[in-house]
């Protein structure tokens, strides 16, 4: 694999993870619980098509065959899509929500924090603007896990069995592979297996907090990083690339 | 489902440094920080503060309308109150 296939690599796996999440909160506009809410979710979700965008357009430069960030976002199939499989889990109830965004954002937040630093000036521009986002992104689902798991009796339950369900999903965030491990050693991006323990200590702060408890036992799923995806993936881009699919090169 | 409702909260928006906080509207929200998150997602989101008060509408003393009368009216025989035969002097911004 030459540098510029893991750059490419890299750059879609991200860039996916930003798009699919986006994609997913944006199926809470006009369902929101409250109207502020409504609105909060939609913003994030803008915020990650956002990034999505940046890291299309520059995966596509780094490819050079002639694709553009359209091409990539609504133009491909399920296995070539490289998201985590947390990000294009099901939104459930609100609850369920906020915990998948909030072990995203954690994640995300130490990720961009090493991208600032990245000897690639293109990727250390892009987390610089986003680094804000995420910042903002962080303290709206940390407030909400503190509140709903600290909240009712049925709040509580609820988003227990959403941080039980959705920590399968965590050791894939640490995913890497050879495409990683060249970036690393070019000092492209950080090594976020550094950071697996501040990412630990950070969010079980914040559970403490919430009263809620990650299980011991954590039976752990991959695969998306691979194309590998859940179930769930199919029907998201259908919706996703239908308009591109019906009317190609339909623009507006 | 509750159909108990979250507080009202006020929110003022300052939209630049020297200008004063503005009333920019209303919402609901749990507590004051989550007012202020819902604040700047409601009413900040096109770039419109860089500062954000919020206060629960139940702490807003208001006068009472049907008393506008006496309250009000009284001020507008008085035009030598307004500070109208003053020229602004060039450079001074937002008066």
């Amino acid at each position: 694999m030459t540098k510029q296939e893991a750059l490419f690599e890299f750059l879609l796996r991200k860039a996916d993870d930003s798009l699919i999440l986006g994609h997913r909160l944006s199926e809470w506009c006009g369902h929101g619980p409250i109207l502020e809410e409504d609105i909060a979710l939609t913003n994030i979700s803008l915020d990650l098509i956002g990034q999505a965008t940046e890291l299309y357009k520059y995966a596509a430069e780094v490819e050079n065959k002639g694709r553009t960030e359209d091409d990539l976002a609504f133009l491909r199939i399920e296995k070539e899509y490289k998201n985590v499989l947390l990000v294009e889990q099901l939104n459930g109830d609100f609850g369920k929500t906020i915990v998948r965004q909030f072990l995203f954002d954690h994640f995300e937040h130490l990720l961009y924090e090493g991208l600032m630093n990245s000897k690639d000036e293109r990727i250390s521009g892009i987390a610089t603007k986003t680094i804000k986002e995420i910042k903002y992104h962080l303290r709206h689902s940390s407030e909400w896990v503190i509140r709903l798991g600290d909240g009712t009796e049925e709040s509580h339950e609820r988003v227990q069995a959403s941080v039980t369900d959705l920590s399968r999903f965590i050791d894939e965030l640490f995913y890497q592979d050879e495409a990683e491990q060249i970036l690393i050693q070019e000092g492209v991006i950080p090594d976020i297996k550094n950071f697996r323990v501040e990412f630990e200590s950070n969010i079980e702060k914040i559970l403490d907090e919430a009263t809620l408890k990650l299980p011991e036992k954590r039976w752990q799923l991959d695969g998306g990083r691979k194309g590998v995806h859940t179930e769930h993936l199919g029907y998201l881009l259908a919706e996703l690339q239908y308009m591109q699919r019906t009317y190609p090169g339909m623009e507006w | 489902m509750s159909k108990k409702e979250w507080p009202l909260w006020e929110v003022f928006i300052r939209s630049k440094q020297g200008l004063s906080h503005k009333h920019a509207g209303s919402l609901r929200a749990a507590d004051a920080e989550m007012a202020v998150n819902n604040a700047r997602d409601v009413y900040t989101r096109r770039s419109e503060g860089i500062s954000i008060w919020v206060v629960e509408s139940v702490n807003v003393v208001a006068s009472d309308p049907s008393e506008a009368g006496p309250m009000f009216e009284p001020a507008n025989s008085k035009a030598y109150r307004h500070p109208t035969f003053y020229e602004v002097p060039e450079g001074i911004k937002h008066m």
